[in-house]
C-alpha cells in the first residue's frame, strides 16, 4: 500500500508537469494551428533563465517565477514575428519543421555554453522541508510544484474559455478577418498568445529546476511525452491536456509499481489506442 | 520522364560535397606517434576524466620530452558523448586514416568495449583507463587491450566486503542501466553473498537520468540496510543528493560503489563521511603524488582524480616503451611494455599481466569527517592497501579465453 | 486545419530530349566518381555511411515527396533493420545477404503495423501518430537489453562472406594493376554501391510506373482520387510498407558496413535528421535526397571534430533556413531556376 501511495504521488508531481506543458502546446496548437516543436526548448529555458538569474545577477526563485517566462515571451515574440508570421498559410508541417529546428539551435547554443551534465538549482530556503506523509517523505517543494501548476492551469483554462478576453482570442484565430473588422488587432493577438504559450512552458521550466537538474536535454527527453499527452486528449482541448496530463503522470506512476520498465511507453501505447478508438483525442474538437 | 536535368547537377553536386568532406586516406603513421583519447569530454563523467585527462596525457607527452625515438608525438581528443557508436567509428576512422598507434580509452565502459573491438580489428594498442567493466580482461579479453586504471571486480572486492564486515549483511543496487552498472552490480553480488550477506533487489535507472526519487522509493521499500550505489559520476552525486531529500539516509547505508575524489568534493564532507570507496590512487599519498598534484593543481584548480593520474602514467610507459624499442608499431611496444615494470607517479612496481590488467595496489579508503579535514581536498583515509594481484581477477575465476 | 492539404513541391519538370542526354551523362559522372572514390584517396567507410543515409533518404521521400505523406519517426525502421540483421549475423551465424533480407523484412512488417494504425489519419495527427509508434519501438529496443543490448548497443557485427563465398572484409588484392592501391573494405563498399544503385533506379522505376501515377494523384489532391474510385488507402499503405521495408534495407546494410546497431539509429533525431535531408535536398525529386543525405553526412564528419557542439546548431539552422527561404531545396531550386531560364 505505501509502494502504491508513494509511487502515485510522485506521478502527481510528474503530472503536473506534464499538465503545464501539455497546456501551452495545446493553447499554441488550439487557437495558432502550430505544431510547437520548439516548446520544450522553451521550458529548458525558462529553467536556464532561473540559473543565470540567480547566479549573475543574484535573481531569487521567487522573482524568477515572474521574469523568466517573461523573458522567454519576449523571446517567443520574437520567433513569431520573425518566423511564424509567414508559415501560418502553409501546410502546419513546415511549423513542426521550423520549429524541430529552432529546438535544436537552443539545444546547441545552451550545450556549448553548459556541458552536458547540467547544473544544480537549489530550492528556495522556504521550501526545502519535507514533510512525513507517513507512507513516504514528501519533499515540500514538490507539493508546491503540484499546487502550483494546479492553479496556473485552471487559470489559464479559466482565461481562454470562460473570459471575455479568451472568447475574443478564440474567435479571432476561427475567423481572423471578421474580428478584425471588428477594430481588433488580431495579428498582436497572435504574437501574445504564442508568447503566452512559451512563458506557460517557461514557467514550468523554472518550477522544474530544482526538482531535476538544470540541463540542455531536458527540454527534448521530455518533448515527446508531451506530444503524446496533447495528441491523447485531442489537439485543441485546453481542459483536455489538463486532465491527460495529471492522468498521465499517476498512471506512469501506477506502472513503476507493478511493471517498472513499461513505464516510459506506458504514454505511447495509450496513445496509440486511444487514436484507434477515438482518432481526435477523448476531449477533441476535430471529427 | 527523367528528372535527369536534376540528376546531372545533382551528381556534381554530390561530387563537390564528397570531395570537400570526405576524410583522406592518410599515410600510415611513418614520421609521427600519435596517440588517439576518446572520452566523455561534456557530459556526467567530464570531471572525473574529460578534458583535464586529455591535459594530463599532453603532460605526460611534454614530461617526456615531446619527442620520442626520433619523431614528433601528437595527441588527437574526441568526445564520445558516452555513446559506443560514436567511440567505435571514431577510433576506426583515426586507424584508417589518421595513423593512430595508441587508442587511450576514457571513460564509460560501453565505448572502451567498443573501441577494444576495433582495435583488435586492426591490431593496434588500446589502454582503457576510464572504464570499470572487469568484462574488458574477462569475456572481452585482446590481446590488444591494456586495462590499466581499476576494474569492478577491484571495486566490488575492495568496497563490497569493507561493508558487509562493517555490518551491512542486506543489499539493495541501485544500477545505471549499462555495461558498466550491471558489471559493478554483478561482482559485487557475488562478493556480497561470498561474505556472507544477501542481495534483497535491485533497480536500473537510465545513464544520466535527472531524477532519482521513484527509483529511490522502490529501494526504501527493500528494507535493506544498505543501498548499493552501482553508478558513477553525475549519476551517484544525484543520487546520494537525493536520498538525503526522501530521507532514505535515515534508514540505509549509502555504499557508493565507484567514486571519485570530484564526487566526494561535489557533495561535500557531511554528506559522505564515514563512505568507504575503492580507488587506485589519491593525491594526497605520499610526497611524490603530492608535488605531481599540485602542478596539476595549478592548471585547473582542482586535484587529480586517479584516472587523470592514470592517463599520465599510461602515456609516459608507453612513450618510454617507444622509445626503448625505436618503433610505434603496437606488437613492439605492447612486448616492451609487458616486460617493463611500471614505477611513476602513478603505481610501483606495476606489472602488465597477460589477460591486460596492469597489476598495482588498490586502497580501500574511508571519507573523513569534517573535522578531520586539515585542508581542501583532503578527503580520504587510506584504510587497506591491497598489494599486488590481491585484488584482481584470479586465473581461476577468469573468464579470458586466452589467459590459462 | 490544412489537414489533408498536399505539401507543396518542386514543380515536376519535362525537360525537352537533347536534356536527357545531358543528365544521362551527368548520371553517368556521378556514378563514375563514386566507383573512383576508393582508388583516389576518399575513405570508403565514409562514403559508404552516406550511401546508406542517402538510401534512407530515397526511402523517406518516397512516401513524403511523391505520395505526399510525412512520417516522423522513420528511424524506427532503420534501426529495426540494423538490429535484426545485425543479431541473426552476429549471433545466429547468418550469411549477410540473409541477414539484410531478414532486416527489410521486419521493417516491412513493422511499416505494416504502424501504417495500418496511422493511414486513417491525416497530415499532423499522421505525423504524430507515426512519432509515438516509433517512440514506442525505441523503448521496445532499449528495455530488450539480452537481444539489442541496450545502451551499449549491438556490437561485433561480422562482415561475413557475401553468398558464402566473398568475403567482406579486407580487401582482395594490395595493388590494382600493381599500381594503385586498394584499400580495405573495397570489397563492401562495392556492394554497397551496386545496392544503392540498384534501389535508385527501383524507385525512379515506381515513380514512373502506372502506381506511381496514382500515388501523385492522391498528393495532389486526395478526394478528387477517391471520387475516381480509387482504394486510396491501399495505395497509401503499399508506400509506406515500401517505404519502411527500403529503410530497412539502408538499417540493415548500415550495420554490415560499421558492425554496430544502437540506439542512436532508433532515435527520433535521426527522424529528424532525414526529413531535413529530404527537404534540403529536395522533396520530390530523385536525385534530392541523395545529396541531401551527403551534405548532412559530410557536415557532421566534417565539423564533429572541430565544433562539437555546434553541429546541432548548424542543423538546426539549415532546417529554419530551408523552411523559411528554401522549401523546394538544393534540386527543385535548380529545376525552378532553369525552368525560368527557359521561359526568358
Amino acid at each position: 500500500m505505501q509502494v502504491f501511495l508513494s509511487q502515485l504521488m510522485l506521478g502527481l508531481v510528474n503530472g503536473s508537469f506534464y499538465a503545464m506543458l501539455s497546456l501551452g502546446l495545446a493553447v499554441i496548437f488550439g487557437l495558432l494551428g502550430i505544431v510547437n516543436f520548439a516548446h520544450g526548448a522553451l521550458y529548458m529555458l525558462g529553467a536556464y533563465a532561473a540559473y543565470i538569474g540567480l547566479e549573475r545577477f543574484g535573481i531569487n526563485y521567487w522573482v524568477a517565477l515572474v521574469v523568466a517566462p517573461i523573458v522567454i515571451g519576449a523571446l517567443g515574440v520574437v520567433i513569431e514575428r520573425l518566423f511564424l508570421r509567414h508559415l501560418y498559410k502553409i501546410d502546419p508541417i513546415y511549423g513542426l519543421l521550423l520549429t524541430f529546428g529552432l529546438a535544436l539551435i537552443a539545444e546547441g547554443v545552451l550545450r556549448y555554453s553548459f556541458g552536458v551534465s547540467g547544473q544544480t538549482y537549489e530550492k528556495p530556503e522556504l521550501l526545502s522541508g519535507a514533510t512525513d506523509l507517513g507512507f513516504m517523505v514528501l519533499p515540500d517543494y514538490r507539493a508546491w510544484v503540484v499546487v502550483a501548476s494546479l492553479v496556473v492551469c485552471l487559470g489559464t483554462w479559466f482565461l481562454i474559455e470562460r473570459t471575455r478576453l479568451g472568447a475574443t482570442l478564440r474567435a479571432g484565430t476561427e475567423n481572423p478577418a471578421l474580428v478584425q473588422a471588428f477594430g481588433i488587432n488580431v495579428p498582436l493577438m497572435v504574437t501574445l498568445t504564442y508568447a503566452g504559450g512559451a512563458g506557460l512552458a517557461a514557467l514550468a521550466g523554472v518550477l522544474a529546476a530544482p526538482v531535476i537538474q538544470v540541463t540542455p536535454l531536458m527540454g527534448s527527453s521530455l518533448i515527446i511525452i508531451v506530444f503524446a499527452v496533447v495528441v491523447i486528449g485531442g489537439m485543441g482541448s485546453i481542459l483536455g491536456s489538463i486532465i491527460t496530463g495529471l492522468a498521465l503522470g499517476l498512471v506512469e506512476g501506477l506502472t513503476k509499481v507493478f511493471y517498472p520498465e513499461a513505464s516510459s511507453i506506458v504514454v505511447f501505447v495509450i496513445m496509440a489506442i486511444v487514436l484507434m478508438v477515438r482518432p481526435a483525442g477523448l476531449f477533441g474538437k476535430e471529427a | 520522364m527523367f528528372k535527369l536535368k536534376s540528376s546531372l547537377s545533382a551528381c556534381s553536386l554530390a561530387l563537390a560535397a564528397v570531395f570537400a568532406t570526405a576524410p583522406a586516406h592518410a599515410q600510415v603513421s611513418g614520421d609521427v606517434i600519435r596517440i588517439g583519447f576518446i572520452t566523455d569530454l561534456s557530459g556526467l563523467y567530464a570531471d572525473i576524466d574529460g578534458p583535464a585527462g586529455a591535459e594530463a596525457i599532453r603532460m605526460a607527452v611534454a614530461d617526456a620530452g615531446g619527442n620520442v625515438a626520433g619523431k614528433k608525438v601528437e595527441v588527437l581528443v574526441a568526445d564520445h558523448q558516452n555513446k559506443p557508436d560514436v567511440a567505435a567509428a571514431k577510433a576506426r576512422e583515426w586507424f584508417d586514416t589518421q595513423g593512430v598507434d595508441m587508442l587511450v580509452g576514457g571513460t564509460n565502459s560501453g565505448t572502451n568495449l567498443a573501441m577494444a573491438k576495433v582495435a583488435q580489428e586492426k591490431k593496434r594498442l588500446f589502454i582503457s583507463i576510464g572504464a570499470a567493466t572487469s568484462a574488458l580482461t574477462n569475456e572481452q579479453c585482446s590481446p590488444y587491450t591494456v586495462h590499466y586504471a581499476y576494474d569492478t571486480t577491484a571495486l566490488a572486492k575492495g568496497t563490497g566486503n569493507a561493508v558487509v564486515k562493517a555490518g551491512g549483511k542486506t543489499w539493495f543496487f541501485l544500477t545505471a542501466d549499462y555495461a558498466f552498472g550491471t558489471q559493478l552490480q554483478t561482482d559485487t553480488t557475488k562478493v556480497v553473498e561470498a561474505a556472507g550477506g544477501k542481495v534483497l533487489g535491485s533497480v536500473r535507472h537510465p545513464l544520466s537520468a535527472s531524477d532519482f526519487s521513484s527509483f529511490l522509493l522502490q529501494a526504501q521499500q527493500s528494507k535493506a540496510q544498505i543501498l548499493g550505489l552501482a553508478n558513477a559520476g553525475g549519476d551517484t552525486i544525484n543520487s546520494v543528493k537525493a536520498a538525503n531529500e526522501f530521507g532514505i539516509t535515515k534508514t540505509m547505508k549509502l555504499a557508493g560503489l565507484l567514486m571519485f575524489i570530484n564526487d566526494v568534493h561535489s557533495l561535500g564532507l557531511k554528506a559522505t563521511q564515514g563512505m568507504y570507496l575503492t580507488d587506485s590512487w589519491y593525491w594526497n599519498r605520499d610526497a611524490e603524488t603530492r608535488a605531481w598534484s599540485r602542478k596539476f593543481f595549478e592548471k585547473f584548480k582542482r586535484m587529480p582524480s586517479s584516472i587523470q593520474a592514470g592517463d599520465y602514467s599510461a602515456t609516459l610507459q608507453y612513450l618510454a616503451a617507444v622509445k626503448a624499442t625505436g618503433s610505434d608499431d603496437s606488437d613492439k611496444v605492447l612486448a616492451q611494455m609487458k616486460k617493463t615494470k611500471i614505477n611513476d607517479v602513478y603505481a610501483k612496481g606495476g606489472w602488465i599481466r597477460d589477460d591486460g590488467t596492469m597489476v598495482h595496489d588498490m586502497y580501500l579508503m574511508q571519507v573523513k569527517s569534517p573535522d578531520k579535514s586539515t585542508e581542501p581536498w583532503d578527503y580520504y583515509n587510506i584504510v587497506e592497501t591491497f598489494k599486488g594481484e590481491a585484488a584482481w581477477t584470479t586465473k581461476s575465476e577468469t573468464k579470458c579465453a586466452t589467459w590459462k | 486545419m490544412a489537414d489533408g492539404q498536399a505539401i507543396p513541391v518542386a514543380p515536376i519538370a519535362h525537360p525537352a530530349a537533347s536534356t536527357a542526354q545531358l543528365s544521362r551523362l551527368g548520371l553517368a559522372v556521378g556514378l563514375a566518381i563514386l566507383v573512383l572514390a576508393p582508388f583516389i584517396g576518399l575513405y570508403p567507410v565514409f562514403i559508404m555511411t552516406a550511401l546508406c543515409y542517402a538510401i534512407f533518404a530515397c526511402a523517406f521521400n518516397l512516401l513524403l515527396g511523391y505520395t505526399g505523406l510525412l512520417s516522423f519517426g522513420h528511424a524506427a525502421y532503420f534501426a529495426t533493420a540494423a538490429y535484426m540483421c545485425g543479431w541473426l549475423v552476429r549471433s545466429a551465424g547468418l550469411p549477410p545477404e540473409l541477414g539484410i533480407v531478414a532486416g527489410v523484412a521486419t521493417s516491412a512488417l513493422l511499416g505494416l503495423v504502424v501504417g495500418f494504425i496511422a493511414i486513417r489519419r491525416q497530415g499532423i495527427y499522421f505525423a504524430m501518430t507515426t512519432l509515438a509508434l516509433a517512440e514506442m519501438a525505441y523503448f521496445v529496443f532499449l528495455q530488450w537489453r539480452s537481444v539489442t543490448g541496450g545502451e551499449d548497443g549491438l556490437q561485433g557485427v561480422p562482415r561475413g562472406k557475401l553468398l558464402g563465398t566473398i568475403p567482406l572484409a579486407g580487401a582482395p588484392h594490395d595493388k590494382l594493376f600493381g599500381v594503385l592501391p586498394i584499400p580495405d573494405d573495397v570489397v563492401m563498399y562495392f556492394v554497397v554501391l551496386a545496392v544503392f544503385v540498384a534501389v535508385f533506379l527501383f524507385i525512379r522505376r515506381i515513380v514512373h510506373s502506372p502506381y506511381g501515377q496514382v500515388l501523385k494523384a492522391i498528393r495532389e489532391n486526395e478526394p478528387r482520387a477517391v471520387s475516381l474510385g480509387y482504394d486510396v488507402d491501399r495505395y497509401k499503405l503499399l508506400a509506406f510498407v515500401l517505404s519502411t521495408a527500403i529503410a530497412g534495407l539502408a538499417g540493415a546494410l548500415k550495420s554490415i558496413v560499421l558492425g554496430f546497431a544502437s540506439l542512436s539509429d532508433a532515435h527520433w533525431s535521426v527522424s529528424g535528421e532525414v526529413v531535413l535531408m529530404t527537404l534540403l535536398g529536395g522533396m520530390g525529386t530523385f536525385a534530392g535526397p541523395v545529396i541531401g543525405a551527403f551534405t548532412i553526412i559530410g557536415l557532421q564528419n566534417l565539423l564533429s571534430d572541430r565544433v562539437g557542439e555546434w553541429v546541432t546548431v548548424i542543423i538546426g539552422a539549415i532546417f529554419v533556413v530551408c523552411v523559411i527561404a528554401f522549401r523546394r531545396g538544393f534540386v527543385g531550386e535548380l529545376l525552378a531556376w532553369l525552368q525560368r531560364r527557359k521561359r526568358q
